[in-house]
């Protein structure tokens, strides 16, 4: 007979031990049933907003919006020019230039005269309330209206010299990359414009 | 052209464009009870696709109709819960 197989019934776990291990693991096991129906339900949407231009402001607020009314939860993490779209004096004048823009037909050579961009960007502007397209201003209220984040990089508030109170009222400073890391980590949509 | 559906409240949207017909008409279903319907007016051709795919991907709404008179859009969303 071998020695090295355990002796006697008393190494044995005893059913009120099992019972206890069985209970154990359902828990754990509900647990996560919770967490993956969490993870199911709570859909997520980062978009990273790198530039202050009036054409690319838009999508990164249109796309926001958007998913907010699809029941996402929304963040829009503003850098460098970025910024600008969530500066409360700046945000009506974002601009544009025909320089180097094969999309607007104006000759690089006029399009580099002086004020032309401010001429550029009034058409542009005039066009956007022509065709009945949003503000930016009204895109923005919308978007903070129905719940998204907006926040605006602390490096970059510094680097411009920005004050907190030079944005919109309701946008979130004080975040920085790792912020904005653990949010697109977390999230099923993550885009950079 | 009616349309046959009971509608609770209205949304007029007319002369907005992408993305507000979407984003107003869930501002405006929140506020139903259930069961209630939301009727909303639009011109944006973008709103059939937009509204349609919106209220598939929702949980709580259906779109119970779109109809299209001249240039107006009508589209018909029910709170289910």
């Amino acid at each position: 007979m071998s020695t090295d197989t355990p002796a006697g019934p008393t190494d044995e776990p005893s059913r009120a031990e099992l019972a206890a291990r069985v209970a154990e693991l359902e828990a754990e096991l509900s647990e996560l049933g919770e967490d993956v129906a969490a993870a199911q339900t709570e859909d997520k949407m980062v978009i990273v907003a790198t530039q202050g231009t009036l054409d690319m402001a838009y999508p990164p607020l249109i796309l926001a919006s958007t998913a907010a009314a699809f029941g996402y939860d929304v963040t829009v993490f503003h850098t460098f020019w970025g910024l600008e779209i969530l500066h409360e004096d700046h945000a009506s004048e974002l601009s544009l230039s025909a320089v180097g823009n094969p999309n607007l037909s104006v000759p690089n050579a006029v399009a580099a005269l002086p004020g032309m961009d401010a001429v550029t960007s009034r058409m542009m502007r005039q066009k956007i309330d022509d065709e009945n397209v949003a503000s930016i201003e009204e895109l923005i209220q919308t978007s903070l209206d129905t719940g998204v984040d907006l926040q605006a990089c602390q490096m970059t508030m510094e680097l411009f010299d920005y004050e907190e109170t030079a944005f919109f009222e309701g946008v979130t400073t004080g975040v920085g990359a790792a912020t904005a890391f653990q949010e697109m980590a977390e999230a099923d949509i993550q885009l950079l414009v | 052209m009616s349309s046959t559906v009971d509608a609770t409240e209205t949304l007029d949207v007319q002369g907005q464009n992408c993305p507000m017909p979407v984003v107003k008409t869930k501002q405006a279903v929140d506020e139903l009870d259930a069961d209630g319907v939301l009727e909303v007016l639009a011109t944006d051709p973008g709103s059939v696709s937009d509204i349609a795919g919106w209220a598939e991907s929702a949980d709580e709404f259906e779109l119970v109709d779109q109809s299209e008179d001249g240039d107006v859009y009508r589209h018909y969303v029910r709170r289910t819960a």
